[in-house]
């Protein structure tokens, strides 16, 4: 198994008294793509938003440790991140209406993020923008490149904003719900397209979605966070084919089904998300919560597929 | 963007033609009013009402009365005062506006550094003692009325202190740049501190605040994701989004105070220029003084209204197809 790209292991993130990532560990391995699903404040982008130091709320605490490459990101000093942030971890984010600075370039700004890490000319930095450009399927790259981001659809900013995460090849890309804000047609593309990057790249890549249907396209290794824990983790076919954890269960049933007969209504969670106060942060909302999840169960498991949940071996027959 | 600037300036035009016949409607046209009287003064004797009936036209039709009076008024510059009588209106107003100019250009200057200076510290170093500081000072400088600043300042600089510290500030009044740029620049000087503080405060709590949207916003998250430096992130990503309400409004102070909003300024530090004019004029009653200094003040502050426009369409590419 070759030595992992990012490790983290134990991650800690609370604000004041609210712990938003309670003791999260994981790993990516070079050019692998985790897929880390969850609903809205699970703890996922915040996750992301510490490992790449991103997180600039007064009073927040990060413990833990972020190894990247044989540094622990969470010990470098400001100066040393930024030469990794961009470079070497690069990130794309949500909404790609409002991720470009509007009075700029889309040329101008990839220019920019690459004459930020490399010594290069306006020039060459331009012609490395056009190339760019048309690498994530913008038509006219020449003509383009000196356009605003007003004048760009959705699809196309997001296109843009991929384009300026490659510009300086970075080994692990974390995408934050890259194509939440895009139709569907355009998400197909945006998939397909990162598909190919990665091939291209070979970059390792983070994808952060709440989608389940994005992660059975895309991910090597699934990810599935509740309440800022990771409740199961595995590769895509043991986590689809043979999920352990009841919220697992829920995610999957709740993605309406193309084959068979139609359910009537769509299963849902039942609840609203958010961690229990102690124990099992999913008891709350969990139909086969018992006795033993007042305690917080570990994560564990065989041969990869891990999973943190109480409920005996033969209760989860699926 | 050549388009755009003709398209506004065509514009500007048009607004300045549609003022001028508004100003006309409103001095000439008021029903039940003799214009005549009004523009001869108070008591003024059979014959002059006579000589301003002729040389108006009010005995013709509205619109060839509005061409009588914009010859008067642009052509041959022949417009005169009946208060004071025989003084010609158009040399008076021209000679004004230099030292309007040279205050407000001046202050703007000051205001402008100042309050990008004080709001940009503010916003960036918020949640540190310097914000709330910088704050201060902006409140202070705000809540200060010009009419009171100015008087202190003449108080301490031209009396208490004149034998000491102050003895370098030459007497009120004003020196035409020709006269050599030092003395003018020193003349003005006391003028122009005392009339940025005002805006100056005004600015850098503006520019706090959109300051401190912007480093919220999206993009500039993106930058930090880029591995850019803080200080580029703040100067080129944030500060360059946060100028563009500060230009849109700077546009409008600048063109009203040309256009005579700086009169208590102009009053209390004795310099002879358009406010001032207008002032005089409005005490005495002398109608064409005023209708030349409303449509000088309405030409400027159009102009300055389309340079920022035109200024804001070169910041915000988004505005330029509009």
């Amino acid at each position: 198994m070759p030595e992992p790209l990012l490790e983290v292991s134990d991650l800690r993130i609370r604000f004041g008294g609210f712990t938003a990532v309670d003791g999260l560990s994981f790993s990516v391995r070079p050019g692998e793509v985790l897929g880390v699903v969850g609903e809205s404040g699970s703890g996922k982008s915040v996750s992301m938003l510490g490992v790449l130091g991103l997180i600039r709320t007064p009073g927040a605490e990060i413990s833990g440790s972020v190894v990247f490459r044989g540094r622990d990101l969470l010990t470098l000093k400001n100066a040393e991140m930024r030469a990794i942030r961009g470079r070497e971890i690069a990130m794309i984010f949500q909404d790609p209406m409002t991720a470009l600075t509007p009075v700029y370039t889309i040329g101008w700004q990839i220019a920019e993020q690459i004459r930020a890490h490399e010594k290069v000319s306006k020039r060459a930095a331009r012609d490395r923008a056009i190339t760019l450009l048309g690498e994530v399927g913008i038509p006219a790259p020449e003509q383009r490149v000196d356009a605003y981001p007003h004048e760009f659809s959705g699809g196309m900013r997001q296109r843009a904003v991929i384009a300026m995460a490659l510009s300086c090849n970075p080994a692990l890309l974390i995408a934050d719900e890259p194509t939440t804000a895009l139709d569907v047609t355009t998400q197909a593309q945006i998939l397909d397209l990162m598909r190919r990057l990665r091939t291209e790249y070979g970059s390792a890549v983070v994808m952060i979605t709440h989608d389940m249907g994005v992660v059975s396209e895309i991910a090597d290794e699934v990810l599935v966070m509740y309440g800022g824990r990771a409740v199961e983790r595995g590769t895509r076919r043991e986590v689809f084919h043979g999920p352990r954890h009841p919220y697992t269960w829920g995610l999957l049933d709740s993605v309406p089904r193309v084959r068979g007969a139609r359910a009537r209504r769509l299963p849902t969670i039942p609840g609203t998300p958010g961690a229990a106060e102690r124990g099992c942060p999913f008891a709350d909302r969990c139909v086969h919560s018992f006795a033993a999840c007042v305690e917080v169960p570990p994560l564990t498991g065989e041969s990869g597929h891990l999973d943190a949940c109480w409920l005996p071996e033969e209760e989860r027959m699926r | 963007m050549v388009g755009y600037i003709l398209r506004r300036f065509g514009a500007a035009v048009l607004v300045l033609f549609a003022i001028s016949v508004l100003v006309f409607l409103i001095f000439f046209a008021t029903p039940g009013v003799d214009p005549a009287a009004r523009i001869a003064g108070k008591n003024a004797d059979p014959a002059t009402l006579a000589q301003v009936r002729a040389s108006f036209g009010f005995d013709r039709p509205l619109p060839v009365q509005y061409a009588m009076m914009m010859k008067h008024l642009f052509v041959s510059h022949d417009l005169t005062s009946f208060v004071n009588r025989g003084t010609l209106v158009i040399p008076q107003i021209i000679d004004a506006v230099p030292v309007t100019l040279s205050l407000v250009v001046g202050a703007a200057v000051i205001w402008m550094v100042l309050g990008v200076a004080m709001g940009t510290l503010a916003g960036a170093m918020r949640g540190t003692v310097v914000d709330p500081l910088v704050m201060l000072l902006g409140v202070f400088g705000v809540s200060l009325p010009v009419y009171w600043l100015g008087e202190v300042v003449n108080l301490i600089t031209q009396k208490e202190l004149h034998d000491s510290v102050f003895s370098w500030v030459p007497p009120l009044g004003y020196v035409p740049i020709s006269q050599g740029v030092g003395q003018w620049a020193l003349h003005l000087l006391f003028p122009w501190l005392t009339l940025a503080l005002l805006y100056a405060g005004i600015y850098a709590r503006l520019l706090r605040g959109e300051l401190i949207n912007a480093l919220n916003e999206d993009y500039v998250r993106t930058a930090r994701a880029k591995g850019l430096s803080e200080r580029r992130i703040l100067i080129k990503h944030a500060l360059r989004c946060s100028l563009i309400p500060i230009v849109s409004l700077f546009g409008l102070d600048f063109g009203a105070l040309v256009g005579g909003a700086a009169l208590l300024t102009e009053v209390v530090f004795g310099l002879p220029g358009v406010g001032k004019l207008t002032y005089q004029a409005l005490q005495n009653l002398d109608l064409p003084v005023i209708m030349g200094t409303v449509l000088y003040a309405a030409f400027f502050v159009v102009l300055a209204n389309a340079v920022v426009d035109v200024l804001y369409a070169r910041l915000d590419p988004r505005v330029r197809r509009a």
